[in-house]
């Protein structure tokens, strides 16, 4: 017995804008006190932001720094295999978002993100083969996101789902050739990684690096045997307990000496492998919810059909906890993307490093302001795009 | 009949798993003979010694901002002691300030006021999305180093001076009563509080009606005015800055710009975070206990003391203890914006003495023993606000 029918509960009344502001900013006194206040503060830094950028903030910084602020001193005869590593990841990635959600909204967007890389191109005074990378990015693009519901509607639907994750695999390899060389191509130092194209790098390799790493310790640490557990408690707990800077510091001191002296690891491999060794502890834990997440029902079941302990874990357990715990590792990634601000501090001329040595110029000297806000978008922007990936992806393991 | 089939010896899972304990041990034990033969010989090629008898060369590292006396006469060992003080002061004043604004930013998160509201939530998101690193040396750089020279100070009514060298402000000082106002206003605090719990339980249990301040209140301000008898002096006096000439301040409290700008990013990256798990903690006390705390007629302030605030805290507690362990663990980029801390002082004399090992490893004891310390404190604060259960 319902005693109230939804259909006859009194409609609430339409508000007005007054009611609206009555309600929400001047309900009681001292919410009216809190609205002035706010409205002062706001009023306060709006017009304080709006000044400073206007009027005493000298842009030119940017314009003129750019390149330096996005590759570095990556020799400008081979800056097409930046170019071509940037177009490779566009191709994968709209292909991949055309087969899981195509959206009339991301073509829309692309050609948006297409313009305004045409008019930083203009600002800057790029060249027109700039032009053309740019344009062949931003139709590629749209090209795969019609390709992408193409190909899904003719191939079988077990080969996308396999074929993808190793066709990012594969990019992944690729990047890493076009960038580093050898095999035909002119090879480049570790070392000559500068600016934005080294924080993706640093980040991406050691996320990659770190994922192996961190099952095996949370398996570890869930383990039955006692030697493998203690071993792993004592490893995470030991690398929680320490801040990155200090794991950096180690890396940096300790490898050269703990290896033998006819291997040299530069300062870039080294930070890759302190910024690995730290990831993976505390991906660890997160894994390790994920695995706590699995009810133990699911173990048994799976032994009962006669699964194997590796097969138990590889196709009943980590799948079900890795999917539980996407958000709480992409957040992790996008923290391991904002750490890498610290290689700055032990030598490496990353995003925050470049920022430095471009501050130093005479020139340029206390442009701080100008150059931090766009850095710090930069960084803003990287955390927003992963975050908004996991999001997809996360709807798209849902709805299977 | 049927044969009973012994598993393969190798296939038993109490073999087995020793089996592989072993392998794993062996293999672990191989990596770390490998490492060590190497790190022997390369310190022979490098020749290096290994011991902890240079922290006591009198060749310390310079440090520009100490709480203590020290000079670069002094040996290493004072150095690391001068430094570890500057570490705790920005991690024990970052915690305080942190959790406070957190706690403001949270509760008004959840406020009514539109605005504030947005406020806040502009607050969080913008604070939590950008590197520390990044607000550090924005504050350094682009806030303190752009004030200007002292002679040129910013003076706010206090008076508070701002300017390059930093923050001078108005200050307590101790004088000879001070130790006496402390032992008393501690003692009648203690005593105060133990018989406000002790009428609560009383008024929980039995439903006695007289207000449970009153007489605690009265005890505390008898005891607080015996030390006015006492010592017949005031607790502090209250020193304001006084500029000698344009280059020398004196009395107040001063703080480096250094200092400064790294008290201010921890803290307010580190709210904007406390921020979150205060407002999750709030809002995860299910709406059915507000309901029966006012059906029961309890008044706002009794509502949010006993139904509200000890459910939240249960919530809040342990994400907090992991938030302050990254405080902790962040003041470590104090190195960025020049203020001497254990790390700072670790690699400047690195760059002395060369003795890596060493430094690493007194670098990491240190680091392991402050988060031990914090999430030691922080669980046995967590044990007594759980939910005991029957």
């Amino acid at each position: 017995m319902t005693l109230i029918n939804s259909k006859s509960r009194p409609k609430s009344p339409p508000t007005s804008a007054l009611t609206w502001l009555r309600r929400n900013l001047f309900s009681t006194w001292y919410n009216s006190l809190l609205t002035l206040v706010s409205l002062w503060i706001v009023y306060l830094g709006g017009r304080g932001l709006l000044v400073w950028m206007f009027s005493q903030a000298q842009w030119t910084v940017l314009q003129a720094n750019l390149r330096l602020f996005l590759v570095g001193r990556f020799p400008i005869d081979q800056i097409w295999r930046v170019w071509l590593v940037a177009l490779i990841i566009v191709a994968v990635a709209s292909f991949t978002a055309g087969i899981m959600q195509p959206h009339r909204r991301l073509a829309v967007g692309a050609g948006i993100v297409t313009a305004c890389g045409l008019g930083i191109i203009s600002l800057v005074k790029g060249q027109l083969s700039d032009v053309i990378w740019v344009l062949a990015m931003g139709g590629i693009t749209i090209l795969n996101l019609r390709l992408g519901p193409w190909s899904k509607a003719r191939l079988p639907r077990s080969l996308l789902t396999r074929g993808l994750p190793i066709l990012w695999f594969l990019t992944f390899f690729a990047v890493l050739w076009l960038l580093s060389g050898g095999l035909g191509l002119s090879s480049i130092e570790t070392n000559i990684w500068q600016g934005l194209l080294l924080t993706v790098l640093t980040a991406v390799i050691s996320i990659a690096l770190s994922f192996p790493i961190g099952v095996l310790l949370a398996l570890g640490r869930r383990s039955s045997l006692p030697v493998i557990r203690t071993l792993s408690v004592f490893y995470i707990e030991v690398v929680r307990g320490l801040p990155l800077i200090g794991i950096l510091f180690i890396a940096g001191v300790m490898l050269p000496l703990i290896l033998p002296s006819q291997v040299q690891l530069d300062s870039v491999l080294r930070a890759i492998c302190g910024l690995t060794l730290f990831s993976a502890a505390y991906l660890a834990e997160n894994v390790r919810g994920g695995l706590q997440s699995v009810p133990q029902g699911q173990t048994e079941a799976a032994k009962a059909l006669g699964l194997n302990p590796v097969l138990v874990l590889g196709l009943v357990v980590l799948p079900q906890a890795l999917r539980s715990v996407i958000p709480a590792i992409v957040g992790q990634f996008i923290g391991l993307f904002k750490d890498t601000s610290l290689l700055s501090i032990i030598g490496l001329v990353e995003l925050t490093g470049i920022s430095r040595s471009i501050l130093a110029q005479p020139r340029f000297i206390g442009r701080h302001g100008e150059v931090y806000l766009f850095i710090g978008l930069l960084y803003w922007l990287f955390c927003y795009l992963m975050s908004m990936g996991s999001r997809r992806l996360e709807r798209q393991l849902e709805g299977k | 009949m049927l044969k009973h089939r012994q598993k393969r010896w190798w296939r038993q899972p109490r073999i087995r798993g020793w089996l592989i304990q072993g392998l794993v041990l062996f293999i672990v034990g191989l990596a770390i003979v490998y490492f060590a033969t190497n790190l022997v010989q390369n310190l022979q090629r490098l020749n290096l010694p290994f011991g902890f008898d240079f922290l006591w060369s009198k060749s310390g590292p310079s440090i520009g901002e100490t709480l203590v006396e020290y000079s670069p006469t002094d040996n290493i060992a004072w150095a690391f002691g001068v430094a570890l003080l500057n570490t705790l002061r920005v991690m024990i004043l970052g915690i305080v300030f942190a959790t406070l604004i957190g706690i403001l930013v949270g509760v008004a998160r959840l406020s009514d006021n539109w605005l504030v509201r947005k406020l806040a939530t502009v607050y969080v998101e913008t604070l939590r999305n950008f590197p520390l690193l990044l607000q550090l040396l924005f504050w350094y750089l682009a806030v303190f180093f752009k004030l200007p020279g002292f002679e040129n100070r910013v003076q706010l009514p206090g008076p508070i001076f701002l300017s390059k060298n930093g923050v001078v402000f108005p200050w307590l000082q101790a004088n000879a009563a001070t130790m006496t106002w402390v032992v008393m206003v501690g003692l009648g605090s203690a005593i105060a509080l133990l018989l406000w719990r002790y009428l609560i339980r009383q008024r929980i249990e039995r439903g006695t009606t007289t207000p449970s301040w009153l007489w605690p209140l009265l005890l505390w301000t008898g005891v607080v005015g015996l030390a006015a008898v006492f010592t017949q002096d005031v607790p502090f006096v209250m020193t304001r800055p006084q500029v000698i000439n344009d280059l020398v301040v004196e009395g107040g409290l001063q703080f480096t710009s250094e200092f400064s700008a790294l008290l201010l990013g921890l803290t307010l990256y580190s709210a904007a975070f406390i921020a979150e798990i205060v407002r999750a903690g709030i809002t995860s006390v299910s709406k059915g206990q507000w309901e029966a705390a006012q059906a029961l007629g309890l008044k706002p302030t009794l509502m949010m003391r006993f139904v509200v605030f000890p459910q939240a805290l249960r919530v809040i507690v342990p994400p907090l203890t992991s938030q302050y362990l990254n405080l902790a663990k962040n003041s470590s980029l104090a190195v960025a914006v020049g203020y001497p801390d254990i790390y700072y002082v670790a690699s400047a004399s690195l760059e002395e003495t060369g003795r890596s090992v060493e430094l690493v490893l007194l670098l990491m004891a240190i680091y392991l023993t402050i988060s031990l310390i914090i999430s030691t404190l922080m669980n046995l604060y967590n044990r007594s606000i759980q939910l005991v259960e029957r």
